[in-house]
């Protein structure tokens, strides 16, 4: 609770803070230190410290799993704007605007993750996707970002259209809007429901589908990544996507998993199309930045198999997830964002320009595409046991593991570009303080690639 | 504790010697531990039991950074430990842009391998199989030929795919042992599968170790990955690296999936002996010395591999000894390969000729090196190949007769080789040829000296590994 009344009150704060100075950096300066309140609060929360105990009527439920993911989505968004916090400032000239919306997106976020009523679950989805609607449009003068941002509007209320409509029918099923309701007994089908209880499942699981970028619902995807200016594309692509994937595990990993039949084939179909679309895609593109986009569809399709296979390991594994995936990708988008070209040649010869970044790069790229060391392994890791541990899956794991070698393929190319392909690659000002973050990102990387339980631990205290 | 300095050596003196600036201090640097890596490993050797170290790792996982030294991982250390030092001899005046770099991520790939060598955690031995790549993948794109960047990308992209089957096939393995699962190699033999679950699992993992060894059809990154390689990565590469595919087929799927290695064993030994010959056939048209020595290492490697799946003891322990010895022949082929090129400039055998004349000490340590890869009586190889044939004879005398002829093609191409460079008349590229220089001289007359002494008196090696 403390989350969700604490980000929109530093929202509001971020907000009123344009007024009061000008000063660019000290407006970056407030919002980080907010951040760290924020996060602050959470961890309190967290372990039951000074919650403000207010009756939601059950319509919230504070799970130490859903906190503890408001915390990685705090701290990546604070690492988010260390290390590029600058060059939102730079997006237009209501920096203190931006900062604002990110904190409502966080809260947003924390709606998501301790949603336990429908009501509660659209309300997180669009407090969390309007103000995104705005970032991607804040390039008021650049065309590009406009569309985008129109196009992002428009299947973003379409999706929601649908998944009120899921929810409407829910309601007709249950009469309540709760996530928990009476299962029909092993045996007796969902015919006793009727045509309902399908549909609007169907329903809520498309517009979810839509909200994480999973195929064949993912094609606003590159163009709204595309076309968002680059430090809020980064935002997108992580925190806000992970928090997706948290509101649609926590959605059907009870109640709604028991209902199998209505939507269990779906799923393997859905996440074999957005492994193949997304890697398959991303080998042909020319731009990093849209490649980026379509590698977030295809991590999108592993994140997936938390939902599919759904037992402790899954769990554990989209934490695990989430915060290798934000936390690299925030990292490959930050150097992104410093370069001058966007396309792999501008990448040529980055490591004799600029050998740390080059260096940090390298490592993202490989938490990325799951190399041993990195944290993105041991995602991938606990992505794949926990399916070889359901029972039914061995087709898709191997399916999975071919896709997750062709990501290999356009996340080296990064990497053969900086270090192999000669040429300057220009880049705006590096201050010193960017790249002691990226390697502190780095090495918290590389950490949790040799050591995941120091992050998963703190499940169980 | 001699089993975690092996490792620790290598990576703490890779990571330091990024960090320094003079090429000489960079080349001493290594040099100085490459050998206390080599002390390491031969003083383990006096020790008779098998060395242990463990460490919890991940304990929601129950994983364990657990090393095991016993005789064959003895070996094979002993091999990464030994090649190391010769190789940064030979190499001693050649030069690398970027040469702490260099130097560092050979320290790095060496501590990959004997990680290989010597893990007995499933998750471990998966760690260091896919780190002992990374040095490797950025040593050939970095240092390498013309063509570096897609041959090296093609065997990176190979070796990942076999890879991450096979870490399905460890998982597979993780979640059938009993309880809150473990990855401890110890738990993995005492697993009782069924057969059909034994033979996924080995067709998962052998994926792996076939693309590494390399095995007809899946040796078509080799003959590139070698000749784009610099030399001293190829050393390493086919030398030592390729010996983790054996050893994994060795330690990882006959103790553990016995019945999938029965089951398979005739379809593996014909794609073997297929490869021996189809590239032994190859080999004699090459123009190039390194794709010659590249083509007859798939040759050796298709015998060993060949000897494993006979199940029998003589055959097995000649692929023991003969791991050992193809490292040491391999090696030395590839030294000369890169004195030759680095001094004259070309490795095409039409442009060399009568090198013997100017350069008399090379020639001598060069034909016994061919004569060794041979397997001529009285090199080392001899013993490990004699093994390995009875072995092969036992299982189905047909396939010992078809590996034979490789044998006859191997005298073929080694001899044509000696022929072409050495003798004869001198053209322009070697009119001025000089001597070796005293760094090589020393390199090679150690494992000349390697080679005849393991020929004439096999027993340490045989006792090693029984």
């Amino acid at each position: 609770m403390n989350t969700i009344i604490v980000s929109a009150l530093l929202g509001v704060v971020m907000m009123f803070s344009g007024i009061f100075t000008a000063n660019k950096t000290a407006i970056r300066n407030v919002a980080i230190v907010a951040l760290l309140v924020l996060l602050g609060v959470n961890i309190a929360a967290t372990y039951g410290c000074c919650n403000l105990n207010i009756d939601v009527k059950n319509m919230l439920e504070f799970s130490k799993f859903g906190m503890f993911f408001n915390s990685i989505a705090i701290f990546s968004t604070l690492m988010y704007l260390v290390l590029s916090g600058s060059d939102i400032v730079k997006v237009g000239d209501n920096a203190a605007e931006y900062f604002a919306i990110i904190f409502f997106v966080l809260c947003g976020v924390s709606v998501l993750s301790a949603y336990n009523s429908l009501l509660m679950l659209f309300l997180g989805v669009e407090i969390m996707t309007i103000p995104l609607y705005i970032l991607t449009g804040s390039d008021k003068k650049n065309l590009k970002s406009n569309e985008a941002s129109l196009k992002y509007f428009l299947m973003g209320s379409f999706s929601t259209g649908i998944m009120l409509m899921g929810i409407a029918l829910m309601y007709g099923v249950n009469g309540n809007f709760g996530i928990a309701f009476d299962v029909p007994a092993a045996g007796s089908p969902l015919q006793n429901y009727g045509i309902l209880l399908p549909l609007g499942l169907l329903f809520i699981f498309v517009s979810m589908a839509f909200k994480v970028s999973a195929a064949p619902f993912h094609f606003w995807t590159p163009d709204v990544y595309d076309g968002a200016p680059s430090v809020f594309t980064s935002f997108m692509a992580t925190i806000v996507k992970a928090a997706g994937f948290i509101a649609f595990i926590k959605l059907f990993e009870t109640h709604y998993f028991q209902l199998q039949a209505s939507w269990k084939m779906i799923l393997p179909l859905v996440i074999i199309a957005t492994l193949f679309i997304g890697n398959i895609t991303a080998v042909f593109q020319q731009s990093v930045k849209r490649m980026l986009a379509y590698s977030s569809i295809a991590q999108a399709g592993f994140m997936l198999f938390a939902l599919y296979s759904n037992n402790s390991f899954s769990k554990e594994g989209i934490l695990l997830y989430s915060a290798a995936y934000s936390l690299a990708t925030i990292g490959v988008f930050a150097i992104l964002i410093k370069m001058k070209d966007y396309t792999f040649e501008g990448y040529n010869g980055l490591a004799k320009t600029q050998p740390v970044l080059a260096a940090a790069n390298t490592i993202f790229l490989l938490s990325l595409a799951g190399i041993p060391l990195t944290a993105g392994f041991f995602a991938k890791y606990y992505m794949l046991t926990s399916v070889l541990q359901s029972h039914n899956g061995f087709i898709m794991v191997i399916i999975a593991v071919l896709f997750a070698a062709v990501s290999v393929y356009y996340y080296f190319r990064v990497i053969q570009s900086m270090y192999f392909k000669q040429g300057d690659a220009e880049t705006s000002a590096i201050s010193s303080g960017f790249k002691y973050g990226l390697i502190f990102l780095a090495a918290l990387i590389i950490l949790l690639g040799i050591m995941p339980n120091v992050l998963l631990q703190y499940l169980y205290f | 504790m001699y089993s975690l300095l092996l490792i620790l050596i290598p990576v703490v003196a890779g990571l330091l010697s990024f960090f320094l600036k003079e090429e000489k201090t960079v080349k001493g640097f290594t040099l100085l531990a490459s050998i206390a890596t080599l002390a390491i490993a031969i003083s383990s050797l006096c020790c008779n039991k098998q060395i242990e170290f463990s460490a919890t790792w991940i304990p929601a996982l129950n994983s364990h950074f657990s090393l095991s030294l016993n005789g064959m991982s003895k070996m094979l250390c002993l091999l990464n430990c030994i090649s190391l030092p010769i190789i940064f001899t030979a190499i001693y005046k050649n030069s690398y842009k970027n040469a702490a770099g260099f130097y560092g991520l050979m320290l790095l790939m060496q501590a990959g391998i004997m990680g290989v060598f010597l893990a007995s955690d499933a998750l471990l031995f998966y760690f260091f199989w896919e780190l002992a790549l990374i040095p490797a993948y950025f040593l050939c794109s970095i240092w390498g030929g013309e063509k570096r960047i897609q041959v090296t990308f093609k065997f990176f992209i190979y070796t990942f795919v076999g890879s991450l089957l096979m870490l399905l096939g460890l998982i597979y393995l993780y979640l059938q042992t009993p309880g809150s699962h473990s990855f401890a190699y110890n738990d993995f033999l005492q697993l009782h599968l069924s057969a059909k679950q034994q033979a996924s699992v080995f067709a998962l993992m052998f994926i792996a170790f076939a693309i590494k060894m390399p095995i007809f059809p899946f040796h078509t990154w080799q003959p590139d990955a070698y000749e784009q390689a610099p030399t001293p990565v190829t050393m390493v590469l086919s030398g030592v690296m390729v010996k983790m595919g054996i050893f994994g087929v060795i330690k990882w799927l006959l103790p553990i999936v016995p019945l999938g290695v029965q089951s398979h064993s005739n379809f593996v030994i014909i794609l073997a002996v297929i490869g021996m010959l189809y590239a032994s056939l190859i080999a004699i048209k090459q123009d190039d010395i390194k794709r010659l020595v590249a083509y007859s290492s798939i040759a050796h490697i298709g015998l060993m591999c060949a000897a494993i799946f006979t199940s029998t003891t003589i055959g097995m322990e000649g692929v023991l000894v003969q791991m050992f010895n193809h490292g040491i022949n391999v090696i030395g082929l590839w030294i000369v390969a890169d004195v030759i090129e680095q001094q004259l400039g070309t490795r095409k055998f039409s442009e060399l000729g009568g090198l013997a004349q100017k350069t008399p000490t090379l020639a001598i340590l060069f034909v016994v090196m061919c004569f060794a890869n041979i397997a001529l009586p009285l090199t080392n190889a001899f013993v490990g190949e004699f093994l390995m044939f009875s072995g092969l004879f036992k299982f189905n005398i047909w396939f010992a007769a078809a590996a034979g002829v490789s044998i006859i093609l191997g005298a073929v191409y080694t001899l044509n080789m000696v022929q072409k460079i050495f003798y004869g008349n001198t053209v322009a590229q070697t009119e001025n040829a000089i001597d070796i220089s005293l760094n090589v001289k020393l390199a090679l007359v150690i494992l000349v000296i390697m080679i005849i002494t393991f020929g004439v008196y096999p027993m340490p090696l045989l006792n090693l590994v029984r």
